[in-house]
């Protein structure tokens, strides 16, 4: 059974339909790449997986409870006094609970999951002291600390440079051997290139599968709204 | 006036209104420093300035009828602490917006009720800049048990607030109530602005809020340091701007606010790593290799 699973999904936000009808498997093993335009409902879509908006209708099964999530970095304040293993270690505080401390237990949690995105050496570092690629690495640290099945990130390899973002898809591919890894992507040769399946999504999946199952120009077309000449398509003709 | 005649009056039965006055000062700043971190580290300042101005209708009422100041204070501050969050929930508006409107109705409604008050320039200026005379015995305990009240919810929320404030999406995906926990820091910084006010007034009461976590932020990038150290600055800046204010007869809750301000404006300078002066030592060893 799939460790994370999606049908008929609807969301509404402000009044305004932005998914209907989505379907979506994720395997444990396998890293999905969410692919679509701005305003396609890829960040809705993962919100309305974590239970941070209400769906209008459809089912959403998550093996192992609560996913891990790792949103866009510009939502974290990067500016806040604190360690690195200390911000790994909140993402346990809704499992912690009221006026409980962390034990020996949560404490291996978080260097475990430290050690699995190579930051052990960083954990007493100030976050404020990291670069791009590190702070990403912290935040999928973060979702890592309760050990989840499914791990859905949004928007990881925005803004960093490329040595860094083959790095942290090397670190993705690695984490998808024990996990089911979904995450939402503008980098189109990196997806291609990394990704197990791709999913497309405008307002709902217009198609899905292995990258070499979306050769066909069509779904691309019609998810973008791009001409015959784009250069997105040249890209999917010289991957 | 030296520290040991500064002594020799705290000690002095005739003078008994400054130890006490001492006492609340240096209380009040110590609560004020331990909450003031989480307005520094929220970017809540503007919220500290409303409830601080908010506290002054619930003063004037009780004023007026004689009632209890800390309690009429409370209540007004909470109100519109919780008006704020309310309101603040409606995306069309940016918080700071819906604080703008509110503390200024506040403040406003606090002036038409005391002007209705017989007797109240006086009044007026003392809840607006503080004074150390007329603090009664009750409102030392009082101070005292809501500031151990206010540090004990710090202390056993302290995980949940740093969470909302690194990351409010993720606080909320982790089935935290983060509107009602900030419900409750409003509520706290009220509750460290009423118990402030009465010594530092309520248009100075954000410096004991601000200034001492400002000041320890320059100088650590751990929070529990950084929490430690607020309320050690305001505390000591409390005693020394009494000290000061009594010898050379200043307006109290003026003097401890400079007093802070001149400490912050040194921290600024000489912090060890992030101060004026290292960051110039670096740039000079480095222009030299």
């Amino acid at each position: 059974m799939s460790a994370l699973r999606v049908s008929g999904l609807a969301v509404d936000l402000g009044g305004r339909r932005v998914l209907t009808d989505v379907d979506l498997t994720v395997d444990r093993g396998e890293l999905v790449g969410l692919i679509g335009p701005n305003g396609a409902g890829k960040t809705t879509l993962l919100r309305g997986l974590m239970g941070l908006v209400r769906p209008r209708a459809g089912v959403v099964v998550v093996e192992g409870g609560q996913p891990g999530y790792v949103p866009q970095r510009h939502e974290f304040a990067w500016d806040f006094p604190i360690s690195v293993e200390n911000v790994v270690m909140t993402g346990r505080t809704g499992r912690l609970g009221l006026l409980r401390r962390p034990g020996a237990g949560d404490w291996r949690a978080v260097s475990e999951a430290l050690e699995r995105v190579r930051m052990t050496d960083l954990r007493t570092r100030p976050v404020g002291e990291l670069s791009g690629g590190q702070r990403q690495r912290v935040l999928l640290a973060r979702a890592l600390a309760l050990r989840p099945s499914v791990l859905l990130l949004d928007e990881p390899f925005t803004g960093l440079d490329m040595p860094t973002q083959e790095l942290l898809s090397d670190l993705l591919l690695s984490l998808a051997g024990e996990h089911a890894v979904l995450t939402t992507t503008h980098d189109l040769p990196g997806a291609l290139h990394t990704c197990d399946r791709l999913v497309l999504l405008n307002r709902t999946v217009v198609a899905a599968g292995t990258p070499d199952e979306l050769r066909d120009e069509r779904p691309w077309v019609d998810t973008f709204g791009v001409g015959a000449g784009s250069p997105l398509l040249k890209i999917l003709k010289a991957g | 006036m030296s520290p040991p005649d500064f002594l020799h009056d705290l000690l002095n039965p005739d003078l008994a209104f400054l130890p006490k006055a001492l006492l609340v000062a240096v209380m009040s700043s110590i609560v004020c420093g331990v909450v003031g971190c989480y307005v520094v580290l929220r970017g809540m300042a503007f919220i500290g300035d409303a409830v601080a101005h908010a506290v002054f209708p619930g003063l004037a009422v009780a004023f007026a009828v004689s009632g209890n100041l800390i309690l009429g204070g409370t209540l007004a501050g909470v109100l519109t602490a919780v008006l704020v969050a309310v309101f603040s929930q409606n995306r069309r508006l940016r918080e700071d917006s819906v604080i703008g409107v509110f503390f200024v109705a506040a403040f406003a409604l606090g002036i038409v009720v005391i002007s209705r008050t017989p007797g109240y320039a006086g009044s007026l200026q003392q809840f607006l800049f503080g004074s150390i005379t007329g603090i009664p015995d009750e409102d030392l305990l009082t101070v005292a048990v809501m500031g151990v009240a206010v540090l004990g919810v710090v202390f056993g929320l302290h995980k949940e607030f740093v969470a909302v404030t690194l990351d409010r999406e993720m606080a909320r995906a982790m089935g935290l109530r983060v509107f009602w926990l900030d419900v409750v820091l409003y509520v706290l910084v009220t509750l460290a602005v009423v118990i402030s006010v009465q010594t530092i007034g309520n248009i100075l009461v954000l410096a004991l809020l601000v200034t001492p976590a400002a000041t320890a932020r320059l100088l650590t990038d751990r929070l529990a340091v950084m929490m430690l150290l607020a309320p050690v600055v305001g505390g000591l800046c409390a005693l020394v701007g009494l000290y000061v204010s009594w010898s050379w007869d200043f307006p109290t809750g003026g003097t401890i606010v400079l007093v802070l301000t001149a400490v912050f404006l040194a921290t600024w300078a000489l912090a060890p790593r992030h101060g004026l002066l290292a960051r110039g030592l670096v740039r000079r060893r480095s222009a030299r290799v």
